[in-house]
């Protein structure tokens, strides 16, 4: 435990790197996710049509799926003989490389953003609607003002995204394949060192990976703490 | 004779099976303080919904100054935003008072004008209270602020939902005096639904009964008041009426 602070103390750049790439890949995946659920989360908590109950359902099930399955997906999805190893595009990221990461963990945080949004949004009082539109609100700034009323629990979306994509291992080690310097981040870093037995660098790692999250979690808990002023 | 502000002909409003409300024919006139009262459950507030265009009618059109609104054509922005609504529980955004006061500006796509915001807070008495989480303040401040959102947008039409049911006498007072300066100076048009005789007596020049959905009997407060010609309205008016 000592030589495991001595490490992260120390500033170890095979540490360093393999944070920061952790953080820039769970950072897009969580960026994308964002910018996708949150609107898409609205808009079910807020309409209702034909085929929401379907899309509800798909939403719920995508939030307790397996990392492991998504990195399966889109294992195959991007394999040589995949549907789309033929499309070319700077959409379709090359499997082993930190897009292919990205993208799987955007399809694993999606759901989440998207499904926690709805409820935060599904949350707000009625009368709300009826309110703003009586003040003058187009169907635009209700939603709008509704979106804003129930930041609270839309801060919480995002965190749980970032919860489920930063401490999941099954999705990057399948299509990021653990490459030293190039794929490698906490977590398949953890897996590794402690199958070599280096355990003080695999609890350094776990250390590093805790603190992420409990700040992560801090700086959400405060902008939600100013909720109101 | 000017036309008139409202005009409702063979409006009815179903919610499901049950219809909540037929009314035949009513005009609403530009300046006018009308009061409508009837027991629980009459459909005021419905009518109060649907005279904000916040729900249309299942049947029938309102015209409103002279442009017509029903269930397949929608008012016009401009328009809509002319009419505004204090609710009977008034419901604050999650923001300070001053960001609910100035809301409805901000919809607009008005500069915020700071003036105009402090100067309705001050109108109700709650310039102090300005950057206090409006979740914080007690059921009169908080229909006050309500009462200061809808003013600061100077609506044609303020439509009030028993502004001052549960209030303490003084802001009874308070937030009569205010609708009451409005409609005379401003020539603002009141449709208030109360359940307090004396109150429809004090502020509206008509009144309206209503019943089961439908306007019993619409007459000058004078003649409404003191000679009702419908016995249910009489009964009503007496606090008879038992429901
Ligand atoms: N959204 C709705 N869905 C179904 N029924 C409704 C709805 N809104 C109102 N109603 C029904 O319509 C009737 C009239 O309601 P409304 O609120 O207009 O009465 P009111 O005259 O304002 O009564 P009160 O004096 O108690 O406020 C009631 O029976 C109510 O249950
Ligand atoms: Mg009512």
């Amino acid at each position: 435990m000592a030589q495991a602070i001595e490490l992260i103390a120390a500033g170890d750049p095979v540490l360093l790197a393999i944070v920061a790439l952790s953080l820039r890949v769970s950072g897009a995946a969580l960026l994308v996710s964002t910018l996708l659920g949150i609107p898409v989360g609205a808009f079910l908590g807020l309409s209702r049509f034909a085929g929401r109950p379907f899309l509800v359902t798909l939403i719920y099930t995508g939030m307790g799926f397996p990392p492991v399955v998504v990195g399966l997906f889109v294992y195959l999805l991007l394999s040589r003989s995949g549907p789309l190893a033929q499309v070319e595009s700077v959409l379709i990221p090359a499997l082993f490389t930190p897009g292919a990461m990205v993208l799987a963990q955007s399809i694993i945080a999606f759901p989440l953003v998207a499904g926690f949004t709805m409820s935060a949004v599904m949350g707000v009082d009625p009368q709300l609607a009826l309110q703003v539109q009586a003040l003058g609100a187009t169907r635009w700034q209700t939603a709008l003002t509704t979106l804003v009323e129930a930041r609270s629990g839309v801060l919480v979306s995002v965190i749980a995204g970032f919860g489920g994509v930063i401490s999941e291992v099954g999705a990057v080690m399948l299509v990021g394949g653990n490459i030293d310097g190039k794929t490698r981040v906490l977590t398949t870093a953890i897996v590794l060192e402690t199958r070599k037995g280096n355990f003080d660098l695999a609890i350094a790692l776990g250390v590093i990976l805790l603190a992420l999250t409990f700040l992560a979690n801090g700086i959400m808990l405060r902008l939600q703490g100013q909720d109101a002023h | 004779m000017t036309e008139p502000l409202y005009r409702l002909e063979g409006i009815t409003k179903d919610y499901g099976e049950r219809q909540i409300l037929q009314i035949d024919s009513l005009t609403i006139r530009r300046r006018e303080a009308l009061a409508l009262v009837g027991p629980s459950g009459a459909g005021k507030s419905t009518l109060l919904r649907l005279l904000n265009f916040l729900e249309t009618p299942t049947n029938g059109r309102i015209q409103f100054q002279g442009v017509s609104f029903s269930a397949d054509q929608p008012l016009p922005l401009p328009l809509r935003r002319r009419v505004t609504t204090v609710f009977q529980r008034p419901f604050l955004l999650n923001r300070s008072v001053s960001a609910n006061v100035r809301y409805g500006l901000r919809l607009r796509g008005r500069r915020v004008e700071t003036q105009a915001v402090e100067a309705a807070l001050e109108q109700v008495g709650l310039l102090a209270l300005a950057y206090q989480p409006a979740r914080t303040l007690s059921g009169g401040e908080a229909q006050r602020v309500a009462l200061a959102r809808a003013l600061v947008i100077q609506p044609d039409v303020l439509l009030l939902d028993e502004p001052t049911a549960n209030l303490d006498p003084q802001n009874v007072a308070l937030i009569e005096n205010i609708v009451a300066t409005l409609n005379e100076r401003r020539g603002t048009t009141l449709i208030l639904v109360t359940h307090n005789i004396f109150q429809a007596r004090r502020l509206a020049g008509r009144a309206a009964f209503m019943l089961d959905g439908r306007i019993v009997e619409l007459s000058d407060s004078a003649a409404f008041f003191n000679n009702p010609r419908d016995p249910r309205t009489a009964a009503f008016v007496r606090g008879e009426m038992v429901y």
